[in-house]
C-alpha cells in the first residue's frame, strides 16, 4: 500500500437484467436509519422487487423475466455484432 | 501400482462409460484425494508418484473425451463479458430437467432428504475447493472475481463462516457424520462425477476455461434451488441450525453468480478469447452433471429405492 492510497470506493454496478452489485464500504440502512446486517464484502440490491430476502437479490428476477434497459455500451455497439449470423 | 495402472488400462480398454462406472470414479475420486487431502490416510508422495499420475490422467481422458461428445456446445456468444453473462444466463435458465429442488420442497421424506444431504456431502465437505486450484492460472479481472468468490466461500476471513464448516453443520444436525469419506462407499458413480469432473477442470491448467465457465453455471443454478432445499427442510422441520448452509447460499450466489458470469467467465472470454469453447463447455459439462445426479435421485425415489448404494458387504 502506497502512501497516496486512499479508502476504497464505493461502487454500484447496474447488472444487466439484474441486481445492483455494491463493494466497498457503503452503509445499508432501512426506512429508519437503522443499519441493515450486512453478511459479506460484496452485496446484491434487489432491484426487480420479488426478492424474498430485500433488500438483497434472491435471484428470483430470473423466474419474473425482468428486464432492464439496454446498457449505454450495448446501445453503441457497432451494427455488425447486433446482427445475427448470415 | 504398476498392477494398478494395468487394471486401469485394461477397464478403460472396454469403453466403459466412464460417468456412471463406481470403480472409475472412486479410483478418481481417491486420485485426486491425494491433492485434497483429507480422503486416502498413506504417505504424501503418492500425490506426484509416476504410476499415480498415469492411473489419474488415463481416466481423466476417457472421461474428458466421452464428456464432450455428450455436452453440445452449439453457437458461442460473442467473446465480450457481457455477451458470455447473458449466453450463460440464458442456458442456465433453459435447463428444464425434473427439478430436484421442488421434490424437495414439496414431497420429500426425512429419509430423501438425509440421503440428499449424502449426495450433497461428497463436494460440499470440500465446497469452492475445486474452482481455486484455477486462481494461479487465471490472471486480471477473472483472477480478482475468483478470488471475491472464494473469498467469501470462504468465510470472508471467519473460519466458522465457510461454506463447507456450515454445510458439516448441516450434516451433524440431521444425524449423520460431517468427517470427510464417511459415506464415499455410499455414493454413486454419477454423484462422484459431478465432484471428479470438477477436480478435473480445476486441477489441469489447460481446462481454466472450463473450471471458469462451470463456477458461473454453478452459482447460476444455485439460489433459487437452496431457497426451495431450506424450504423442504423446515417442512420436514429442522431448525436454522440444519437450514442456515440454505439460507447463506440464497443470498450468496445471487452475488456470485453476477460475478462469476460477468467478470469470471465474461473477463476470461474477453482476455482469451479462445478459451470461449471451453468456458461454454464447462458450463453445460456442469448442467448435464448435475443433471444426471438429480434425475438418478428422483428415479430412484419415485421407484420406492434408495438413491444410495447398498452398505458395502466387502469380497475379496
Amino acid at each position: 500500500m502506497s502512501a497516496e492510497d486512499s479508502p476504497a470506493p464505493v461502487t454500484i454496478v447496474a447488472c444487466p437484467d439484474g441486481p445492483l452489485l455494491v463493494r466497498g464500504p457503503a452503509q445499508i440502512v432501512d426506512a429508519e436509519g437503522k443499519p441493515v446486517h450486512r453478511s459479506r464484502r460484496t452485496v446484491a440490491l434487489c432491484r426487480c422487487g420479488v426478492s424474498t430476502i430485500k433488500p438483497y437479490c434472491d435471484g428470483t428476477h430470473k423466474l419474473v423475466g425482468f428486464r432492464t434497459d439496454p446498457q449505454p455500451e450495448q446501445q453503441s455497439r457497432p451494427q455488425s455484432q447486433l446482427q445475427p449470423e448470415a | 501400482m504398476q498392477r494398478t495402472l494395468d487394471a486401469a488400462r485394461e477397464a478403460l480398454d472396454q469403453q466403459p462409460d466412464v460417468g456412471t462406472d463406481d470403480d472409475l470414479q472412486l479410483a478418481l475420486l481417491l486420485s485426486y484425494g491425494l491433492s485434497y487431502g483429507g480422503v486416502v490416510e498413506c504417505d504424501d508422495r503418492w500425490e506426484w508418484h509416476p504410476a499415480q499420475v498415469a492411473v489419474r490422467t488415463a481416466i481423466e481422458d476417457l472421461f474428458e473425451q466421452q464428456l464432450r461428445e455428450r455436452v453440445e456446445i452449439g453457437e458461442l456468444p460473442h467473446p465480450d463479458a457481457e455477451s458470455v453473462a447473458a449466453y450463460l444466463f440464458a442456458a442456465t435458465a433453459e435447463d428444464s430437467g425434473p427439478s430436484l429442488s421442488r421434490y424437495l420442497a414439496k414431497k420429500a421424506t426425512r429419509e430423501q432428504a438425509t440421503e440428499f444431504i449424502v449426495h450433497r456431502s461428497i463436494y460440499t465437505l470440500k465446497e469452492a475447493d475445486p474452482h481455486s486450484w484455477a486462481i494461479p492460472r487465471l490472471t486480471g479481472r477473472a483472477k480478482a472475481a475468483l478470488v471475491e468468490v472464494q473469498s467469501d466461500e470462504y468465510g470472508g476471513g471467519q473460519p466458522s463462516r465457510m461454506h463447507s464448516v456450515i454445510f458439516a453443520k448441516t450434516m451433524t444436525g440431521i444425524g449423520l457424520d460431517p468427517s470427510y469419506g464417511a459415506y464415499i462407499d455410499r455414493a454413486p458413480a454419477v454423484t462422484l462425477a459431478s465432484f471428479n469432473m470438477m477436480s478435473m477442470f480445476g486441477l489441469n491448467r489447460r481446462l481454466r476455461g472450463a473450471i471458469a465457465g462451470h463456477l458461473a453455471a454453478f452459482e447460476m443454478t444455485s439460489s433459487i434451488p437452496n431457497r426451495l432445499y431450506g424450504n423442504g427442510f423446515r417442512r420436514l422441520g429442522y431448525d436454522s441450525e440444519v437450514t442456515d448452509y440454505f439460507d447463506e447460499h440464497v443470498e450468496a450466489d445471487a452475488v456470485h453468480e453476477q460475478i462469476a458470469g460477468r467478470d469470471l467467465a465474461g473477463g476470461l472470454a474477453e482476455e482469451h478469447p479462445e478459451l470461449l469453447p471451453d468456458i461454454v463447455f464447462g458450463a453445460r459439462a456442469c448442467l448435464y452433471a448435475d443433471g444426471l445426479v438429480g434425475a438418478h435421485m428422483l428415479e430412484r425415489w419415485q421407484a420406492g429405492a434408495s438413491s444410495l448404494r447398498a452398505e458395502e458387504t466387502v469380497t475379496v
